[in-house]
């Protein structure tokens, strides 16, 4: 082509004062089509109910100009559910979108990286062993903490047996299956020797919920969530070179192991903050960051996009299992079911094209 | 002892080394593949590293890169001893690339070289009119504007290289490292890239490469390394360097070196074992 064309071959860029950033209109429409989205889905998630409030009620009571009675439902019973489930699935998307990138990778979720097993291991033996220790513990600090601690243990035991000479995908992918498929071996034989009622309450959290939130459990995941998100946001512009791999991000400058720990801890930490919050909710985490790359026809998983899709993924889940299905089903059932095909969907979609 | 064929253009007081390690050892997990070695890279010249199959070549540039870490000895860069600088500092001056990197699918060619403008950008100001109009320029330099909007992972083997070449030179350095730029290109790729390494150093660049093919390091090269067993051999133009008797001794390669039919080079020619005959060459 000859030269008046060459303006175009680059990205436009957007100057606001100091701050400067690529202007890439496709992923800035889709990301906001996807907040709206979300938003939506939270409101309706609130709207929806035996005591049915309209959109607009919703809108208004949460942004403070409700009526009375509105306010009680919505607020006390309604919003812990309804945050716990756009938190949850931010920080699943999130965690999934960094956990694929670093091991360039779409099957390193952190169901797959042993977070999600370690939790489950920790969360079933406290639940079905009674006594001793484990009555200690869960009087202490509670099911939810220790499932957490449980998870970043795991995490952290398969980040430091993948590491050799740094890090690849593939090792930390197959040890993240070993030490998970150990895990699951030891949720199973604690369900399988455990009295019959502990095995119901286990088999409860083990499928992942949004049922019966309180609001201090949801102030917690929300601030841990947020304060991780901040230093993600930071981090994130030093990892755009890693996906091209460590040696060229040497050369451009970034000090790849220390971005890299970083942003592992960061996922791992928003792994476990999301299971202690909602229970090891299945297959957002994977699913979402690898929707939001073909929703926002990215090269590498999108942060945002991520959280986004995830969160959008998680409440329109519990949406579906509360409303439009004959029996009430905990919200991990219906996200596999409802994810899964999607992506299948994406997949095939590219390759008739 | 630095090469004397330094190109003339080059002022003398500019011809101390812009790169040097000086005692330099480097082993991985306790095996030592570089020892104690003493290295000048002349500016303004290309450069190439050349030697048997893990005489530690790759890893003489991983080192002067600071890639790798030496285990004793300094690298110094324009005068600082690399390891103090900040490794965005070292990105400013000295551009790098690596041996077959690999671009994510579905990356477009004009993002791949935008990236090289990391070192330059912050949190705050990720892109610029001063990035755009480096990365246009990258991309024309190595003839690949045409190519922008297309995904990496679409183009040819050589048309790839060409687009990380653009990548390190948006980097905007005027020390170029690059291990190996024509792994896995035919000879007709090779020679393309290596036309293309040798317009940047026509343009003021100092090129550090590595490369197997003997004869296009001969061809393309003014100050030829030659490494065996972690130490050098040998280092000079061309000329100079390359003889029968070296081949042997670093190679082990039986070899007639004769006068380049179309340059002022010398050319190997291999002896091997079959359908040689001295006196009468049958056959292709």
């Amino acid at each position: 082509m000859n030269g008046t064309d060459v303006k175009q071959t680059v990205a436009p860029g957007v100057r606001l004062g100091q701050v400067s950033f690529v202007w890439r209109p496709w992923v800035a429409g889709v990301t906001l089509l996807l907040a709206a989205a979300t938003f939506l889905v939270f409101c309706l998630s609130i709207s929806v109910g035996d005591f049915p409030i309209g959109l607009p009620n919703v809108i208004a009571t949460i942004f403070g100009r409700g009526e009375q009675v509105d306010q009680f439902v919505i607020m006390d019973l309604r919003m812990p559910r309804a945050l716990a489930g756009l938190v949850v699935g931010i920080a699943l998307g999130v965690s999934g979108a960094i956990t694929q990138s670093i091991a360039r990778n779409p099957l390193a979720s952190p169901d797959i990286l042993g977070i999600t097993g370690g939790a489950s291991a920790v969360a079933v033996f406290l639940v079905t062993v009674s006594g001793g220790t484990a009555a200690a513990i869960t009087d202490s600090v509670g099911v939810s903490a220790a499932a957490l601690a449980g998870g970043l243990a795991t995490g952290m035991l398969v980040y430091f047996l993948a590491w050799r000479r740094g890090i690849d995908g593939f090792r930390l992918i197959l040890i993240g299956i070993s030490v998970s498929a150990v895990m699951e071996a030891i949720t199973t034989w604690l369900l399988v020797s455990a009295d019959i009622r502990d095995v119901a309450r286990a088999q409860a959290w083990l499928v992942g919920s949004l049922d019966n939130r309180s609001w201090n459990e949801v102030w917690v995941a929300l601030w841990c969530s947020l304060v991780l998100l901040v230093v993600v946001t930071g981090a994130a512009f030093q990892f755009k070179p890693m996906h091209f791999g460590d040696e060229v991000a040497a050369g451009l400058g970034v000090r790849y192991g220390r971005v890299r720990a970083v942003l592992l801890l960061c996922a791992v930490l928003l792994a476990g903050v999301a299971v202690s919050a909602a229970g090891p909710v299945p297959f957002v985490a994977l699913v979402a960051p690898q929707v939001a790359m073909r929703l926002t026809r990215s090269p590498t998983p999108p942060m945002v996009a991520s959280g986004l899709v995830g969160s959008l993924l998680l409440t329109g889940a519990d949406l579906t299992a509360r409303t439009a299905l004959p029996v009430s089903l905990p919200v991990g059932v219906v996200t596999a079911a409802i994810g899964g095909p999607f992506l299948v969907y994406l997949l095939v979609r590219a390759n008739l094209r | 002892m630095v090469a004397q064929h330094i190109t003339d253009a080059v002022p003398v007081v500019e011809r101390t080394a812009r790169l040097a390690a000086s005692g330099v050892t480097v082993g991985y997990g306790g095996r030592i593949v570089i020892d104690d070695l003493d290295v000048a890279i002349p500016p303004g010249v290309m450069t190439t590293i050349i030697g048997p199959n893990g005489c530690g070549k790759s890893t003489l540039l991983r080192t002067l890169s600071r890639l790798l870490k030496p285990t004793s000895g300094t690298v110094v860069l324009d005068g600082d001893d690399i390891a103090k600088l900040r490794t965005r500092d070292v990105a400013k001056k000295l551009g790098l690339l690596p041996q077959a990197p690999v671009a994510p699918e579905g990356l477009t060619v004009a993002d791949l070289v935008a990236r090289g403008r990391h070192p330059h950008q912050s949190w705050l100001r990720q892109w610029s009119s001063d990035d755009a109009s480096v990365v246009e320029r990258a991309l024309a330099m190595t003839g690949v504007s045409d190519l922008a909007d297309r995904p990496v992972d679409s183009l040819s083997g050589g048309q790839r290289q060409r687009v990380w070449i653009s990548m390190t030179l948006a980097q905007g350095t005027d020390l170029l490292l690059l291990d190996e730029p024509t792994t896995y290109l035919d000879l007709a790729h090779a020679v393309d890239v290596l036309d293309l390494v040798d317009d940047l150093h026509e343009s003021g660049c100092t090129v550090v490469m590595v490369l197997h093919d003997l004869n296009l390091a001969t061809r393309y090269s003014d100050n030829l390394i030659v490494m065996r067993e972690g130490s050098i051999l040998a280092q000079g133009h061309p000329r100079d360097v390359i003889t029968a008797e070296l081949l042997q001794e670093a190679f082990g390669l039986r070899a007639q070196v004769i006068d380049d039919p179309v340059g002022d080079r010398p050319l190997i020619v291999p002896i091997g074992r079959t359908h040689v005959n001295l006196v009468t060459q049958k056959g292709s």
